[in-house]
């Protein structure tokens, strides 16, 4: 029998996370589309050429790619101040969130993008397309399936990064593990925490599946 | 319908220059289906790349319909591209859509409205005899197919030329020959003209008028089929039918005899019995009606001590045969 103050708990931590990894997945997924984008088009070769460009910012995303997630969450604390006003709390959470996520998503939707053959986007050119009509019709749309699939890979990444975020006061499910369950022994939060963790991240990775198997036609 | 003046195309790889194109002047007639040829690095795919400014030339002017594309940037290029049709070795379709909407996709880059865009494009289709596909998926078509939605878009605009990029190297010889005969189709129903780099020969044979044979970034030697096939230095009469290594006929000499337009119809074997006394061996050969003309390559062996064999040889080349001692 569940206790209800444990539903309770699990329910708080729940939101809590959902909150962080909800805002964090929908700042960085459009902050990762448009790096990742940037990077491709300023790429040599690119639609929009730019090496030295290219060169520094694949420089920040590594830079953003390198620092562990606990890391990072310490040392950009005068940004996150700056952004939402305090560095503590799930709001401020997020800042980091996002932040780590989107050089995270850049990469994979720099990946996604390129598995998009060349020769397609060399016809869109001879049929006389913009750019600006290639990179929305051609590079996004061809690229869908995997834009997904990896949003998919981030947002269970986003997951696993919350629950340091307790750290900061956070919240959420991994800081219930570790406060309750960890520190004070509480099993039956711990393995709940854990059961419900493993059903989300099975829930999300399941509807990512479907999505990108709906996109994809080859 | 187009001129190429001065054309040179540089590429630098790892610091060390490469020149793809160097210096090729051509020019396609209204009407015309012009094939470029020769092995792969010879630079016949930057030449194409070069005629629609996918790659920009170093050098050179590029006269498409009176319009010089190099002189041209931006909106105005692609104003300009979108009146010529584009095909590719490898289809270049867009595996998120449908034919339908790979077609569709043209005619929205040109900016048709929904409406007028789902009539032409059912029109399309038809045109290439897709119509019961419309709804398939790239994935779900056969090479074939697939080149035929690669086609349909390539006609979208109504373009007047026709730029073939290995269009048929990508599909089995069947498939092949169904594609050249809609291509030749079409050139004759629509007025296209065609400028189409290959290497394979069944396309000179089945769909060019001219030809180029590109090595090394310049043409070795370019014009009409027929004219080139008569000539005996033509290599293209020698690529378009290879009469294999030349084997020993004891007592014999080997000669290879080109015939191309009215020629091919004359009676030659028999002539060369009736007249000069000759047996007459057929060691190798093929005579073949092309897009261009009739035309094709005999290695006969003819007996060394028969006294009339040189004013025979004669006889056939001043009736218009290509006659050359086989090597």
């Amino acid at each position: 029998m569940i206790a209800p103050d444990l539903v309770d708990l699990l329910w708080q931590g729940f939101v809590e996370t959902a909150y962080m990894v909800g805002v964090a997945t929908l700042l960085s997924g459009a902050g990762g589309l448009l790096v990742g984008v940037l990077l491709i088009l300023t790429d040599r070769g690119g639609l929009l050429a730019a090496p030295r460009l290219n060169g520094l910012l694949g420089l920040i995303v590594n830079i953003g790619r390198s620092l562990p997630f606990i890391i990072l969450l310490v040392a950009i604390s005068p940004f996150t101040r700056a952004v939402v006003g305090t560095t503590i709390g799930t709001t401020a959470a997020i800042v980091p969130l996002t932040v780590s996520a989107i050089p995270f998503y850049a990469r994979i939707v720099e990946a996604a993008i390129r598995e998009v053959g060349r020769d397609v986007v060399d016809a869109a050119r001879a049929m006389g397309a913009s750019r600006r009509q290639i990179i929305v019709k051609v590079l996004l749309r061809e690229a869908r399936p995997g834009l997904v699939a990896g949003l998919t890979i981030t947002v269970v990444a986003l997951i696993g990064y919350s629950a340091m975020a307790g750290v900061i006061g956070g919240g959420g499910l991994g800081d219930l593990a570790l406060r309750y369950g960890y520190q004070r022994f509480e099993d039956d939060v711990m393995v709940g925490t854990v059961v419900l963790l493993i059903v989300v991240v099975q829930a999300v990775q399941m509807l990512g599946d479907r999505v990108a198997r709906r996109l994809s036609h080859r | 319908m187009i001129r190429i003046e001065g054309l040179r195309k540089t590429f630098h790889s790892r610091g060390r220059p490469v020149t793809a194109v160097d210096g090729v002047d051509l020019t396609v007639a209204e009407g015309e289906v012009f094939g470029v040829v020769g092995r792969s690095g010879a630079g016949k795919s930057t030449l194409l790349r070069c005629v629609n400014l996918l790659e920009r030339p170093d050098e050179g002017h590029v006269t498409v319909d009176g319009v010089e594309l190099t002189a041209l940037r931006d909106d105005r290029l692609r104003q300009a591209r979108q009146g010529i049709g584009m095909i590719h070795q490898h289809f270049a379709l867009l595996a998120s859509r449908t034919a339908a909407d790979n077609v569709s996709f043209a005619l929205e880059v040109m900016g048709v409205p929904r409406r007028e865009r789902a009539v032409r494009v059912a029109e399309l289709l038809d045109l290439v005899g897709l119509a019961d596909r419309a709804g398939a998926y790239p994935a779900q078509l056969s090479g074939g197919q697939k080149q035929r939605v690669g086609i349909a878009r390539a006609l979208a605009s109504r373009p007047r030329l026709l730029l073939s990029d290995e269009a048929t190297s990508a599909l089995d010889p069947d498939t092949t020959g169904a594609i050249l005969s809609l291509l030749r189709g079409l050139t004759q129903r629509l007025g296209l003209t065609i400028l189409l780099i290959t290497h394979e020969m069944e396309v000179v044979k089945r769909l060019c008028d001219a030809v180029a044979i590109m090595r090394d970034g310049r043409f070795v030697e370019s014009g009409p089929v027929a004219e080139l096939i008569s000539r005996t230095d033509s290599q293209l009469a020698r690529d378009i039918f290879p009469l294999g290594p030349v084997p020993t006929v004891p007592g014999h000499l080997l000669y290879d005899v080109t015939l191309a337009g009215t020629v091919g119809d004359e009676a030659f074997v028999s002539r060369l019995t009736r007249r000069h006394d000759l047996d007459v061996r057929i060691v190798a050969g093929a005579v073949e009606q092309l897009a261009a003309t009739r035309a094709g390559r005999l290695r006969i062996a003819l007996p060394e001590a028969a006294p009339g064999l040189a004013d025979a040889l004669g006889d056939l080349r001043t009736a218009g045969f290509g006659v050359e001692a086989a090597r």
